[in-house]
C-alpha cells in the first residue's frame, strides 16, 4: 500500500474526521526505532569473538566454525576478530557491507542480577542504579523532550514500561491485526460515547488506528499470501510496522521473544539461528519497506543481558552479563564494530563467566538520541539522569 | 434464529427502557456513591443498600468481618492447593531440596528439575491470582478487597523474583488480608516479617558489614513516609543497620542454640538472626535506638508510623485510590488527623474520608483502572451467577497490564487515570468488554455453550439507565444485538468511571 491509497483509506471513515492529523510529522524528521529482544540472546554466537580460542574452548558443542570459503556454516568475518553468525549473511551481512549496521560488544547495564524481569525492567525505566522515581519509562521520557517532534507507538499487547509515564501514547498489538476490533458502524459509536469527554482524543485515536490498520493489513495480507513478501513470524510483522512508521509514527518499540536458550541452544543451525534468521529477516523487510526514509531512520537492539560465555551441560547457555548490541539505519556510519573493546579470553570474563560491560547503553543511545535530534545536555538529563552521552559517531 | 433471539433481546430492552421513565431505583448520587464504596453494584448489592441505607451500608463495610462468599467460590477456593499451605513447612521443603541438589554434586538444578520447579511456581502464582480474583467479584466485603488490593499494591511484591511464587500466596493472606482494615502499624509489621517482602526487596541480603538499603529505603519512600519527608540518606542506612538480620533460612545452616540462635518472627520461616545483625547503636529520624537486637525494629517501625508525615503519606494515597488523582489537600488534612489521633487505624481514616464532602464532590469522575474494570463488568455480567472462569478473566487483566503479583518495581501499579487510559489501552479495554459482553468469561463443559449475559434485563441496568448520558443511549439504540449491547454498556464513559 503506498501512501496515497493508504490517506484515501482513512478519507473514507467520514466518522473519525481527525485522519489528517496523523501526518503531521515533518518528512525529514529522523525516526526511531527500539528493538527489545526479551530473555537474554546470546551474543556470542551471533558476533563470533572467532580469533579467540578461548571462545572454541567454551563452546565445544555449540561454538559456530571459523569464517572459510569453502564451509558454508563458516561465520561470516567482518573484521580480524569478529564475524556473524552464517544464517544473518543474507540479511544482516549484507546490510553490514552496505555500512547499515553496527555492533557495540560489551554493552549493557551495572544490573548484576541476572534476572529478566528486573534487568529489563531497569533498561526500559533508563534509571541509574540507586536512581529512584518510577513510573516513567526513557522512550516516555523521550517522547516529551521531543515535544511532537516524533510521535510514539509501541508495536506490543500493553503499553511497555519504556513508555509509561508519557501520557496518551498509543501502543497497537500486532498480533491480531487481521481481525478487525470493531467495524466502523461499531466504532463510531464507541467513539460517539466518548464526545465532549476528557478520554475523547485517546478513545478516538485509539478505535480509529486499530480500525484502520486492521483494514489496510487484511489487504496487505491478501497480497502477502501470493508471496510478496515473507509472510513468517517477525518477519511480516515488521512489514507491518514499518508501514506504520514510514507514514505515521516516528519513534517506536516493539519487543522479541524467545531468545531463553538454556537447553538445545545450536550452532550455525538451531534455536538460536531460527530465532536471529527471523530477526534479521524482519530488520531487513523494515530497512526495504521504509524505501528512501530508511535514511533517515536508526534502529537499536537491545536484549537485557548477554549468557554464560562457555555453554552449560544442555547444550545451551545461562544468564549472563555484557551483551552486544545492534545499531541499524540507512545512513549511519556502520559496517564497524564500535565502542570499548578488550579481547575475548578467560582473564577478561566478568566473575570468570560472563562478557563485561563497557559500554552502557544509556550512554550509548544517549548519543544516538543527542545526534538523531540535537538534543541539549539538559534534555539528554531528562530522558537519562547522571548519564554522559557517549558518541559512536554512528548517526 | 438470530433474529428472533435479537427481537426478544430487543423487547427486553425496550421494557428495561420503559422503567426508566418510572421513578428511578436509585438517585444518582446513590448510585454513584455504591459504585464507588463497592467494585460495582451488582443486583444483591442494589437491593442491600435500599434495605440498609447509605449510613448502615457503609457501616457493614467497614465492619468487614465475615467474608460469606457464595458456597461455590469457597469451595473452588478451598480446593486450591495454596489453601492448604504452611509457610514454615514450604522454606523447609526448599532448604531440604536445595541439601538434596548439593548431595547430587551438582550445584544446580537439572534441566528437568528447572522445568518442574518452573511449572510448579508458575501454578502456586496462577492460584493466588485466581483467589485475589474470585474474592473480588463475589465477596460481600466489598471494600475490604479493594482495600486488600491497595495494601497489596501499597506493599507490593513481585511473583517472578526467586522464591517468591512460593510466598506470593501466603502473604496475600497472612501479612495483607488480616489488616487490610485494621492499624496500619500491624500491616507494616506483618509485612516486615514475611518471606515474601524480605525476598523481594532484599532485606535476606542485608546483614551487618553487608548493609543491603533496598528495603530500608522503600520502606521509608514508597510504604510509610513518601520520598518528600525529610528524611536523609543517613537515615536510610541507619534504617538498614536496624534491619540487618531480618531474613529468612531458606539453606539451613548448623546453629548451635544460644545466644545466635535464629529467633522465628511468627509462623512465616521468617527470622531475627541475631550474628548477622549490627548491634551498634542507630540514630533514625533524630531519635536514638539503642543496639538490642530485634526490639530495635519494633521501635523503628513505631517512629515511623507515628510520624505526621507518615499519616499524610498514607492517607494521601488512600484518597488518590478512592477520590481522586489530586485528592483535596483538606481531604487529606481530615484523614490524617484521623489517623493520627486514632494510631493508624485504617478503617476510622477511611470514614473520615467516606463521609467527607470532597468523596461526594468527587462521585462519578475517577477513571477505573483495569482491575476496577475487569472486576465490575465481572460483577455485572455474572450478577451473582458463579459460574465464571477466572483464568480466562486474569488474562484480561494480563493484557491490560495490571495483573495482581506482577509488578515489578515496588512502587506499585499507578493510581492514577494516566497510567491506564492510553489509547491501545482504551481500544483494548473495549474489546475486553466486548469479550465479557459475549460470555467469553463463562465455564463451559461438553453440555454447555458461552452465552452472551442477559445485562438488559437486571435491576442494575434498570437502576443505571435514567442515569447514562444522551450519548450512551444513543449508542444503545443502534445495538444490533445483545453482545454490541453489552459492550456499548460496558464501554460507556459512565461505566468507565467510578
Amino acid at each position: 500500500m503506498n501512501r496515497r491509497n493508504f490517506l484515501i483509506n482513512a478519507a473514507a471513515l467520514p466518522a473519525l474526521g481527525c485522519a489528517g492529523k496523523l501526518f503531521a510529522a515533518p518528512a525529514t524528521s529522523p525516526r526511531f526505532l527500539f528493538v527489545f529482544l526479551r530473555g537474554g540472546y546470546d551474543c556470542a554466537n551471533m558476533l563470533i569473538p572467532y580469533s579467540s580460542d578461548f571462545y572454541y574452548e567454551s563452546r565445544p558443542k555449540i561454538a559456530i566454525a571459523k569464517p572459510d570459503p569453502n564451509n558454508a556454516t563458516g561465520a561470516l568475518a567482518l573484521d580480524a576478530n569478529w564475524a556473524l553468525a552464517p544464517v544473518l549473511r543474507p540479511t544482516i551481512g549484507s546490510m553490514y557491507a552496505a555500512k547499515q549496521v553496527a555492533f557495540v560488544p560489551f554493552a549493557g547495564t551495572e544490573d548484576l542480577s541476572r534476572s529478566h524481569f528486573e534487568t529489563q525492567d531497569n533498561i526500559e525505566l533508563g534509571l541509574p542504579p540507586q536512581q529512584h522515581g518510577f513510573n516513567s519509562g526513557f522512550l516516555a521520557r523521550l517522547s516529551g523532550v521531543l515535544q511532537g517532534k516524533a510521535k510514539p507507538i509501541s508495536f506490543t499487547d500493553a503499553l511497555p514500561l519504556s513508555f509509561h509515564g508519557g501520557g496518551d501514547i498509543a501502543n497497537l498489538s500486532l498480533r491480531n491485526l487481521g481481525k478487525s476490533g470493531f467495524d466502523d458502524r461499531q466504532t463510531a459509536i464507541l467513539s460517539d460515547m466518548y464526545k465532549g469527554t476528557r478520554l475523547q482524543p485517546a478513545v478516538s485515536s485509539g478505535l480509529q488506528l486499530r480500525a484502520e490498520v486492521a483494514q489496510e493489513f487484511s489487504a496487505e495480507m491478501q497480497k502477502a499470501n501470493r508471496g510478496a513478501i515473507n509472510a513468517r513470524g517477525f518477519a511480516a510483522q515488521t512489514y507491518k510496522l514499518a508501514e506504520l512508521m514510514r507514514d505515521r509514527y516516528r519513534l517506536g518499540f516493539v519487543d522479541v521473544g524467545g531468545w531463553d536458550t538454556h537447553v538445545n541452544e545450536g550452532g550455525a543451525q538451531g534455536q538460536l539461528a531460527n530465532n536471529l534468521d527471523g530477526l534479521g529477516q524482519g530488520l531487513q523487510t523494515f530497512a526495504q519497506t521504509l524505501g528512501d526514509e530508511w535514511r533517515n531512520t536508526v534502529v537499536v537492539v537491545v536484549s537485557e543481558f548477554g549468557r554464560t560465555f562457555r555453554e552449560n551441560g544442555n547444550q545451551g547457555t545461562d544468564h549472563g552479563h555484557g551483551s552486544v548490541h545492534w545499531v541499524l539505519g540507512g545512513s549511519i556510519g556502520g559496517g564497524r564494530i564500535v565502542g570499548e573493546q578488550v579481547a575475548v579470553k578467560q582473564d577478561t570474563l566478568l566473575q570468570n563467566r560472563d562478557y563485561p560491560v563497557l559500554n552502557n547503553y544509556r550512554a550509548t543511545l544517549a548519543g544516538v538520541f543527542s545526534r538523531l535530534w540535537a538534543l541539549k545536555q539538559e534534555q539528554l538529563a531528562q530522558v537519562f539522569p547522571a548519564t554522559s552521552a557517549r558518541d559512536l559517531r554512528l548517526v | 434464529m438470530q433474529t428472533k433471539l435479537f427481537s426478544l433481546f430487543a423487547l427486553t430492552f425496550a421494557c428495561a427502557s420503559a422503567a426508566a421513565t418510572d421513578s428511578p431505583v436509585l438517585g444518582k448520587e446513590d448510585l454513584l456513591w455504591l459504585n464507588r464504596v463497592t467494585y460495582g453494584a451488582d443486583d444483591a448489592t442494589i437491593t442491600q443498600f435500599r434495605a440498609l441505607g447509605r449510613k448502615k451500608f457503609l457501616d457493614v463495610q467497614l465492619r468487614a468481618n465475615d467474608e460469606q462468599l457464595p458456597t461455590p467460590i469457597r469451595q473452588r477456593i478451598d480446593a486450591m492447593s495454596i489453601a492448604r499451605v504452611d509457610l514454615a513447612k514450604t522454606i523447609e521443603d526448599f532448604a531440604e531440596r536445595r541439601k538434596e541438589i548439593k548431595a547430587d554434586g551438582k550445584d544446580a538444578m537439572s534441566a528437568e528439575q528447572k522445568k518442574e520447579y518452573v511449572r510448579e511456581g508458575a501454578d502456586l502464582v496462577r492460584q493466588a491470582i485466581n483467589r485475589e480474583l474470585l474474592r473480588a467479584v463475589y465477596s460481600p466485603d466489598q471494600l475490604k478487597e479493594q482495600m486488600v488490593w491497595f495494601w497489596l499494591n501499597q506493599f507490593n511484591v513481585f511473583a517472578r523474583k526467586g522464591a517468591e511464587p512460593w510466598l506470593v500466596s501466603d502473604y496475600a493472606e497472612h501479612a495483607i488480608r488480616p489488616h487490610a482494615m485494621g492499624k496500619f502499624r500491624d500491616l507494616v509489621m506483618a509485612t516486615l516479617t514475611h518471606p515474601a517482602m524480605l525476598v523481594y526487596l532484599d532485606n535476606v541480603r542485608n546483614a551487618k558489614d553487608h548493609a543491603n538499603e533496598n528495603y530500608a529505603r522503600e520502606l521509608m519512600e514508597l510504604q510509610t513516609l513518601g520520598v518528600d519527608a525529610g528524611y536523609t540518606q543517613k537515615d536510610v542506612q541507619e534504617l538498614a543497620r536496624i534491619l540487618t538480620g531480618v531474613s529468612v533460612e531458606f539453606v539451613p545452616r548448623n546453629v548451635r542454640p544460644g545466644r545466635f540462635a535464629p529467633e522465628p518472627l511468627g509462623k512465616t520461616g521468617a527470622a531475627f538472626f541475631p550474628a548477622r545483625h549490627d548491634f551498634g547503636n542507630k540514630t533514625l529520624l533524630g531519635q536514638s535506638i539503642r543496639g538490642s537486637g530485634f526490639k530495635e525494629v519494633e521501635e523503628a517501625v513505631d517512629l515511623l508510623v507515628k510520624q505526621p508525615q507518615c499519616a499524610r503519606f498514607v492517607s494521601r494515597r488512600m484518597a488518590e485510590y478512592f477520590v481522586a488523582d489530586q485528592p483535596p489537600k483538606e481531604l487529606v488534612d481530615a484523614m490524617a488527623h484521623t489517623f493520627e489521633r486514632s494510631g493508624g487505624d485504617i478503617t476510622d481514616t477511611l470514614r473520615t474520608m467516606f463521609e467527607s464532602k470532597a468523596f461526594d464532590a468527587s462521585l462519578g469522575n475517577k477513571f477505573k483502572d483495569p482491575m476496577h474494570f475487569v472486576v465490575s463488568a465481572l460483577r455485572y455480567a455474572y450478577n451473582g451467577s458463579t459460574r465464571m472462569d477466572t483464568d480466562v478473566a486474569v488474562n484480561w487483566l494480563n493484557t491490560q497490564g495490571e495483573v495482581p503479583f506482577g509488578h515489578q518495581s515496588p512502587d506499585g501499579y499507578p493510581l492514577t487515570e494516566s497510567g491506564w487510559a492510553s489509547s491501545g489501552q482504551m481500544s483494548g479495554r473495549f474489546e475486553i468488554a466486548r469479550a465479557i459482553g459475549a460470555g467469553r468469561a463463562d465455564q463451559v463443559d461438553a453440555n454447555t455453550k458461552q452465552t452472551p449475559p442477559e445485562l438488559a434485563g437486571s435491576l442494575f441496568v434498570k437502576t443505571m439507565l435514567p442515569h447514562l448520558s444522551q450519548n450512551s443511549l444513543t449508542a444503545l439504540e443502534q445495538a444490533k444485538s445483545p453482545v454490541e449491547w453489552n459492550t456499548y454498556l460496558l464501554s460507556s464513559p459512565e461505566f468507565n468511571y467510578r
